[in-house]
């Protein structure tokens, strides 16, 4: 049997200032799923996922990725992740060529194995004739796909993309989640924070809803939305968005 | 990680800081060689022909090597520290290595790679500069080679300290302003401490900035007011430990890490 993508136990981060982000988060990622991890702003998914991928230092509990934990072997894990963060954050003065064909660098890609790799994915992404064109003059949309190119130049088998469409337009997003689900069908693990609850519903196989550092909701999409009474809102943005509302005001 | 992949990591980082470096040449290697010519000009030419000789030697002479130190230290700092404050503050792009298996060390040596290599290439910039106003004689190459890489290492190490522990563009601005300029003006350059009063001459053995220049000088010169193995000594010596804290510091997430 294959190992979870990512199994998380007891996870807790008190940050300095006495906020507490997370207060025991368990969680398991299927391999090779589709998973989406929902929950209002501030609720505390940037949090865990800036543990998982080593850029926040977590308080307690432990994590690892395809069975390999975060903190002993944190140069194994981190070759297995792919991030695409929720924050524009490549160089704006960088070619988008040279921005990912930089990053596989960092993952100890040769740049004659990268530069045509670079090329293959900013063309799948719609940024072919983008490639050559400064960082800042792309479009929001553009930066946003930019960001997935570079996260996906090392072949990571589990891809974590956090709020990757926020401020894309619809048609823009449909070719992304496309492009997104493709990469599941080859074995990528994805693991999805989104606003875009109607999305979530539709794309992903497994969902959680994370609420004040707590995860309040966790189960495969099917047995969630057969499972938990949303009753209709009459806002008409599915299931999954009514179910959400409910158990976070209930929350609150 | 691979020996090899770490190689290819370290040099995916030179290279972006390289290449920067020459982008924004009227930022980075321009200003120095300005400021040279002036300083060189003023204190060399203008005021150096009063002055007439020290140690021995014609004033522009003298203060030639002081003044190549003062770029090559500036240049080495403020390389470090003003791309990896960038990377961290504006662009947030630090998080593309950090998130990746690239070790410490290799990120270390990555950035300070590119401090060494502004702040040799305008210490050799400046030189040339200086050849239009006087012609040094170089007493041991080597020497002088030894400290422009020594001196560049050891300011690429403090000015990737402070671009990691920087909270604020002003940090950053700071330390040249009061604590390297301060550091280099009373490192003597302009001066040798025999002409200075004994206490003043015991507290300039504190600064760094002084075994820099003298060791650099004795390249040049072939005379020093202190032996150069205590400078190479001192120089060998904070390199180590600014390597410590800059390890210590990114191991930690320091200023990186929530």
């Amino acid at each position: 049997m294959n190992e979870p993508a990512l199994t998380i136990k007891n996870l807790e981060k008190t940050y300095a200032s006495g906020t507490q982000a997370l207060k025991g988060v368990s969680l398991e990622v299927p391999s090779g799923d589709f998973f989406a991890l929902l929950g209002p702003n501030g609720a505390g998914k940037t949090t865990l996922i800036g543990i998982v991928t080593g850029l926040v230092t977590k308080t307690a509990g432990s994590v690892s990725v395809h069975g390999i934990d975060i903190e002993k072997e944190p140069e194994w894990t981190r070759a297995l992740i792919g991030l695409c963060g929720q924050e524009i954050n490549f160089d704006p003065w960088m070619k988008p060529l040279d921005v990912v064909v930089n990053q596989a660098g960092y993952y100890g890609i040769p740049r004659s194995v990268a530069i045509p790799r670079a090329k293959k994915i900013l063309g799948d992404l719609g940024l072919g004739d983008k490639m050559d064109q400064i960082g800042f003059r792309l479009s929001g949309g553009m930066k946003r796909r930019l960001m997935i190119a570079r996260a996906l130049i090392h072949e990571p088998k589990f891809l974590i993309l956090d709020e990757p469409t926020a401020g894309v337009d619809v048609e823009l997003r449909r070719s992304m989640w496309d492009y997104l689900t493709a990469l599941t069908k080859q074995g990528i693990t994805i693991l999805l924070t989104t606003h875009y609850l109607e999305e979530a519903e539709r794309l992903a196989s497994h969902v959680a809803i994370i609420n004040k550092g707590e995860i309040i909701l966790a189960g495969s999409m099917e047995e969630v939305l057969k499972t938990h009474e949303g009753g209709t809102s009459g806002y008409g943005g599915g299931k999954l968005e009514d179910i959400f509302v409910k158990l976070t005001s209930e929350q609150t | 990680m691979p020996l090899e992949k770490q190689f290819i990591s370290f040099y995916t980082i030179v290279r972006k800081g390289v290449i920067r470096i020459f982008r924004i040449w009227s930022q980075t290697l321009l200003p120095p060689l300005v400021t040279s010519v002036l300083y060189f000009a003023i204190f060399g030419t203008i005021l150096g022909s009063r002055i007439g000789e020290l140690d021995g030697v014609p004033y522009i002479l003298f203060v030639v090597p002081g003044l190549v130190m003062l770029s090559v230290i500036t240049s080495a700092f403020m390389e470090v520290a003003s791309t990896f404050f960038f990377a961290k503050f504006f662009s947030r792009n630090i998080d593309e290595v950090l998130v990746s298996p690239t070790p410490t060390l290799v990120i270390i040596a990555g950035f300070i790679t590119s401090g060494i290599i502004r702040g040799m290439l305008v210490g050799v910039l400046v030189l040339i500069v200086s050849f239009f106003f006087a012609l040094p004689s170089v007493a041991h190459p080597l020497i002088v080679l030894l400290f422009l890489f020594l001196s560049s290492l050891v300011f690429s190490l403090g000015g990737l300290i402070n671009g990691i522990y920087a909270k604020s563009f002003d940090s950053i601005t700071i330390v040249p302003t009061f604590v390297l300029t301060p550091l280099v003006y009373l490192g003597g350059v302009f001066y040798s401490i025999h002409s200075l009063p004994p206490l003043w001459q015991t507290l300039s053995l504190a600064n760094p900035v002084f075994y820099i220049i003298n060791g650099f000088r004795y390249g040049f010169l072939g005379t020093s007011d202190v032996s150069i193995f205590i400078c190479t000594a001192v120089l060998l010596l904070l390199t180590g430990i600014l390597l410590g804290v800059n390890w210590y510091f990114l191991k930690k997430g320091l200023g990186l890490k929530q």
